[in-house]
């Protein structure tokens, strides 16, 4: 009686009719205009049951509660920062939510975040008019420091973080670079520039062909081409030795 | 009256249609219909300002049509907008204000820039189809598609999608023209303008004829933003 127009996992278009009957539920991206259920948004149908869902595909990233995002400060407010989430909305940082260090009255702010700083930040409220509220206070929650930043679509992020971080971790270790994802697609990369570049071709790769089987090989033949040289830890021997290096220069 | 192209009297001129070709945007799409071409790109949401112009309830649309100077007929046209172009900006947005559904984004912008190359007439029509596209390329919340043309009449017959030659005739019964915008599912019209007389029958029947049409024009529109994610 109820029948699918669509099959699952299709790309659907605005207006598509995806099913006819009371036989199945309109959930996310799509409602029930009589007996048919129409797609309201262009992305890939779900099933699951007689639910109708559309996964998104393409546009902007709307901030979640329980996010980890990869902002910048863009104004310093009275007690707290104004950051740019990189999505249609502004956050608040307050001071609470900054630093567990004390902050005596009047301070000057810029002396823990100032403007233009790249934090990892975890969204910890937003309200029904996207009032945004962040935090520091969590783990791997900090202020990011030299390295680079890249932005990528922020649906295709899952795809570069993999099934429980294996897509990142092997760029991770074949590159030895710092990475930390942020959801809303901007991406922090640290390590040798030359390894930053692979990084940065490494997730554009990801990002090109997220949706082809047999990812993971293609970035992995990718990362040996690559970075054949690099071998586990030879880099960080290397960073200790410079550091040493300075520490002696500095000492002198 | 036989057409100057030799096109049956419902036949849409050759149309063409991308989606993705304007990388910076978050969604774009070029439609191409006869010699008339229309890139789109959407900006947005994002935030909008000056503040008094924000709405805190739902978010807001906004066109931009622009003809560039060398479109046309080859008369170089004064760059920069007009009256003319201000008016049809208007009139896009009121075509595509009813599906797009920005309730989720409060206080936000959605910027349709729409540039035409080359213009044959029909451009408004060209330019609501293409931006329909990137609309939904952008991931925008549309309750429909949106697919416009022109219908009216050419020596008191009715036809579809005039051609600048066509609107241009002056010959016995003369030429009217209806540029129209249909949500292609509920076949509801979003745009009705004028141009010229026509009889009650006429335009009744240029009205069903123009929501016809406009299926092959979603048709279109359907199979190309499929294709672009095809692989996914």
């Amino acid at each position: 009686m109820s029948e699918l127009k669509v099959q699952e996992r299709e790309v659907v278009v605005p207006g598509e009719v995806l099913a006819e009957g009371m036989g199945y539920l309109p959930s996310r991206g799509s409602y029930r205009e009589g007996e048919k259920i129409i797609a309201s948004r262009l992305g890939l149908l779900e099933v699951d049951g007689k639910v109708l869902k559309i996964i998104p595909l393409s546009g902007v990233y709307l901030p979640k509660r329980g996010d980890t995002i990869i902002c910048r400060v863009v104004d310093i407010l009275m007690s707290g920062w104004r950051i740019d989430t990189f999505c249609p909305y502004s956050a608040v940082l307050g001071l609470k939510d900054a630093t567990s260090s004390y902050i005596e009255k009047g301070a000057d702010l810029t002396e823990f975040f100032d403007i233009g700083d790249y934090l990892a930040c975890g969204v910890v409220s937003v309200t029904s008019q996207n009032l945004v509220d962040v935090t520091m206070k969590g783990p791997g929650f900090r202020k990011l420091s030299s390295g680079r930043v890249i932005h990528i679509n922020t649906h295709k992020v899952p795809r570069v973080i993999g099934k429980k971080g294996s897509m990142v971790s092997m760029i991770k270790e074949a590159t030895n670079c710092k990475i930390v994802i942020g959801q809303n697609g901007v991406i922090w990369i640290d390590g040798q520039p030359e390894d930053e570049i692979i990084v940065v071709k490494a997730i554009k790769l990801v990002e090109e062909f997220s949706h082809i089987r047999g990812l993971t090989d293609k970035v992995k033949e990718f990362l040996e081409k690559e970075a054949p040289n690099i071998k586990k830890g030879a880099k960080i021997e290397a960073a200790k030795k410079e550091e040493l290096e300075e520490k002696a220069h500095l000492r002198e | 009256m036989a057409r100057h192209d030799g096109r049956k009297p419902d036949q849409l001129r050759e149309m063409k249609a991308v989606v993705g070709i304007i990388p910076n945007a978050v969604g774009s799409a070029m439609f191409q219909i006869g010699d008339t071409q229309a890139l789109a790109a959407v900006y947005g949401p994002r935030n909008l300002y000056p503040r008094f112009k924000q709405n805190p309830s739902k978010g807001i649309l906004r066109c931009h049509y622009n003809m560039m100077p060398f479109s046309g007929s080859g008369n170089r046209i004064r760059p920069g907008g007009n009256r003319r172009s201000k008016e049809i900006s208007m009139v896009m947005e009121k075509a595509i204000t009813p599906v797009v559904d920005l309730k989720d984004f409060p206080n936000t912008v959605v910027d349709v820039f729409v540039e035409f190359p080359q213009t044959d007439a029909g451009s408004r029509c060209c330019g609501i189809t293409a931006a329909a596209m990137a609309l939904a390329h952008a991931g925008i919340p549309m309750k429909d598609m949106v697919a416009a043309v022109a219908v009216g009449t050419l020596g008191n017959e009715v036809v579809a999608d005039l051609d600048k030659k066509e609107e241009d005739y002056e010959g016995e019964g003369g030429v009217s023209d209806i540029p129209i915008a249909v949500l292609p599912n509920t076949g509801k019209i979003t745009l009705l303008q004028m141009d010229g007389e026509m009889s009650r029958e006429q335009l009744k029947k240029a009205l069903e004829l123009g929501v016809k049409v406009a299926k092959d024009i979603f048709a279109l529109q359907k199979k190309v933003l499929k294709e672009s994610f095809k692989e996914v």
